[in-house]
């Protein structure tokens, strides 16, 4: 089962490693994660989906709340009435002749930017939730993806829900 | 002007800064070696009056001695070593007392800020090297936060679930200059230890104990570190519950009150295994339920209700499921459940809890039996006269890792707490030595021994030096079975007696003590030990005693590694599996 938790931690040299550390030394997995700082730069926010059963992201969660430097863990709420996540995927596919049209058409359908155009490929930039992107990829693999390049997911709570610097939890 | 002033209106460099936090933090020991890059503190400890620095052999000796000093003082222990070398060999202690929850601050040199990263000379990345077996680590990397750095340092290692913390220093940090300012407070947002356990789920627990058919308390190491002994002592008295210790947590509860079921697990009692297998509620408090003491996970208090009090929330529920947990601090909660108690409105069954007693008394009648009666002076022998030698002496016993370790966690009949000073949760073999060194300096007028193994000693023999240079008396024995006992006895019994590099032999400790200048004692026969015992506490310096026993005796109880914990041998004779 796929969970998402957001890190509120100080903005310090070595805690993403030693948010990935916890990860490799406990043997939990990291399916994605996603590293900027916040609106102050002392902070930043570390999103990180990972897998495993309720027992196993609780002991995550305590583990990653036990690091010093991290202000604040969250388990996002997993229902999208609550909250909203989104991946960036940049594609670079090959566009010959023929298929120059139909690459716009589904670029069209998804929203998508073509960001970069020459002879032989566009690339597109896109974002959407992991079902979306896994669709357009899906779309644009026969076509011929040449180069593919996706961020980690980054995710927000809906309306007045706030993971902000305060005591943990 | 005061020496305060002084202090105040002149720049100071790194070096003597760090003295100074030091000394604001109330140190006034530390253990200790020099190197390269960690000289301009040296040269102003050549200087410094204030703080006495113990020269060891070996930098993981330096750190197990510190914990030796916090586990006696409570305060935590410091050490001071150089980058590279000097600082890799800290690690084993370092992880040493992260196991075991003991506070440490550890400094460590590094090379200059302009060199990190460049694979200077007798560089390594402590930080990253220690990332995973410490509480907490810093690299500092401007002169201005060095008070601050230490002063959190201090703050982490000693609150919550105490721990080491590390601090690297760069050589060009100990020699900028700044005027010296030590903060009063800490900021830490992202660390807040819960100490106050929750009122609701203190009467729940308090509730469920009363009307328990069949309770136990597990005390563990926690207990010692929160100060509840006398805590734990008094709920254990006024609701009547039987209390078993782990390794950690002996002396949490004195062996030899009616109520004690003296330690349980791989090698605990017979009976202390029952109690807690056949409870049907358990009060865990300070104990993470290490493998060691719940063997088979699955099987562990399967019908109990489980309440868990710790003061890390992830100790909870990691590896047992918990019914009632309670995050705070062990001596609160308890305060919180005794004054509960007393209000008057909650009684237990009486009657049940004599009956449940008296079914525990009854299966103290199953004792271990040693594996080898031939004559040869048997090892348990000689640690049962240490003990009698020194049980009206409020000494201070510290072992090492194995066999000797397990028989002095069952034979001696500890009263207190800090009274045993033991590698739990990472067996460190090596560790008894320079951790009865740290004790002796925390409790000068106190008996300390190490009860040590043929391969232990010989893993940090060398402090021996230290002892002699610094006056130090501990008095080592040696129980020496000429193998690595305990690995030998899972041989013996789980691979066909196959001793695979188990043998080992060892130099002559009565010429060994002699070259370094101890007393070196040699004892072959049971009537002898007595007479040495006498001899090596009366004399005025460290001892060896070198006592040469039966090679093949075996450590029970046992519970093999991975089964029910109620499943357990007594004697050679005994399978052990399915009973």
């Amino acid at each position: 089962m796929k969970h998402t938790i957001s890190i509120l931690v100080k903005n310090e040299a070595g805690i993403l490693s030693s948010v990935c550390d916890l990860f490799s030394t406990r043997g939990y997995n990291i399916e994605s994660l996603s590293v900027a700082s916040t609106i102050d730069n002392v902070f930043s926010r570390i999103t990180i989906v990972t897998t495993g059963d309720d027992v196993v992201v609780e002991q995550i969660c305590k583990q990653l709340n036990r690091l010093i430097n991290t202000i604040k863990v969250v388990e996002l709420p997993k229902s999208a009435d609550k909250c909203i996540d989104r991946e960036l995927v940049l594609c670079k596919v090959s566009a010959k002749d023929d298929v120059r049209s139909e690459i716009l058409r589904i670029s069209e359908i998804f929203g998508a930017k073509i960001i970069d155009v020459s002879p032989d490929t566009y690339t597109l930039e896109y974002s959407g939730d992991n079902r979306q992107v896994m669709a357009l990829i899906a779309l644009l693999r026969p076509i011929g993806i040449k180069e593919i390049v996706r961020s980690g997911m980054v995710a927000i709570t809906r309306e007045n829900q706030f993971i902000n610097i305060g005591k943990k939890d | 002007m005061t020496a305060e002033q002084t202090i105040k209106s002149e720049k100071m460099n790194g070096a003597r800064m760090f003295l100074e936090c030091l000394r604001k933090e109330g140190v006034d020991k530390i253990f200790g070696y020099p190197g390269g890059v960690i000289l301009h503190i040296y040269d102003e400890l050549y200087k410094c009056d204030f703080i006495k620095h113990y020269l060891v052999r070996h930098e993981q000796a330096a750190v197990h001695a510190a914990e030796g000093y916090a586990r006696v003082t409570g305060k935590p222990g410091v050490v001071l070593v150089t980058s590279g070398p000097g600082a890799c060999n800290t690690i084993t202690g370092i992880a040493n007392a992260y196991y075991d929850s003991y506070p440490l601050v550890v400094f460590t040199g590094q090379v200059d800020s302009k060199l990190i990263g460049n694979d200077a000379f007798q560089e390594s990345d402590i930080v990253g090297i220690t990332r995973t077996c410490c509480k907490h680590n810093y690299l500092v990397k401007n002169i201005g936060d060095l008070p601050r750095v230490i002063k959190e340092s201090f703050h982490i290692a000693r609150t919550g679930k105490p721990g080491p913390v590390v601090v690297s220093l760069p050589k060009d940090i100990l020699t900028s200059r700044m005027d010296f300012e030590y903060p009063e407070k800490v900021n830490l947002p992202g660390y807040n230890p819960t100490y106050e356990g929750h009122p609701i789920q203190c009467r729940r627990a308090l509730k469920l104990l009363c009307d328990a058919q069949r309770p136990a308390i597990i005390s563990g190491g926690g207990v010692i570190h929160s100060d509840a002994w006398k805590e734990i002592r008094e709920l254990a008295k006024k609701l009547n519950i039987p209390v078993a210790t782990t390794l950690m947590g002996i002396g949490t509860y004195p062996q030899d009150d009616e109520l004690s079921l003296g330690m349980l697990g791989m090698h605990g009692n017979y009976w202390a295994n029952l109690a807690i297998s056949n409870c049907d509620v358990l009060f865990a408090v300070g104990t993470r339920f290490n493998d060691r003491i719940t063997g088979c996970l699955k099987r562990f208090c399967k019908d109990a209700k489980v309440i868990h009090v710790d003061i890390d929330p992830c100790s909870i529920s990691k590896n047992v499921h918990v019914d009632i947990p309670i995050v705070g601090d062990a001596k609160n909660v308890l305060n919180v459940m005794i004054n509960e108690f007393n209000t008057g409105k909650y009684t237990y069954n009486t009657e049940m809890r004599r009956l449940w007693i008296s079914q525990i008394s009854s299966w103290k009648s199953k004792r271990a039996i040693r594996a080898v009666e031939n004559g040869i002076m048997s090892p348990q022998t000689v640690i049962e006269h240490i003990y009698d030698k020194t049980k009206d002496k409020d000494a201070i016993i510290a072992t090492e890792v194995g066999q000797h370790q397990m028989w002095t966690a069952q034979l001696f009949k500890f009263k207190h707490p800090r009274q045993l000073i033991t590698s739990g949760g990472l067996g460190t073999m090596g560790f008894g030595f320079p951790a009865a060194i740290g004790a002796k300096i925390a409790a000068p007028d106190k008996l300390v021994f190490d009860i040590a193994g043929d391969g232990s000693i010989q893993m940090n023999i060398q402090e021996l030096m230290t002892c002699v240079d610094y006056k130090i008396p501990v008095k080592i024995a040696v129980i020496n079975n000429g193998y690595l006992g305990m690995v030998r006895q899972w041989q013996e019994k789980l691979f066909e007696k196959h001793y695979s590099q188990t043998h080992i032999s060892s130099p002559d400790y009565v010429k060994l003590a002699e070259a370094y200048g101890a007393l070196g004692l040699r004892i072959t026969k049971e009537e002898e030990i007595n007479e040495t015992l006498d001899k090596a506490i009366a004399f005025d310096g460290p001892v060896i005693m070198d006592f040469i026993v039966e090679p093949f005796e075996m450590v029970y109880p046992w519970v093999l590694a991975g089964q029910p914990l109620n499943e357990v041998i007594l004697s050679n004779n005994e399978a052990g599996l399915g009973e």
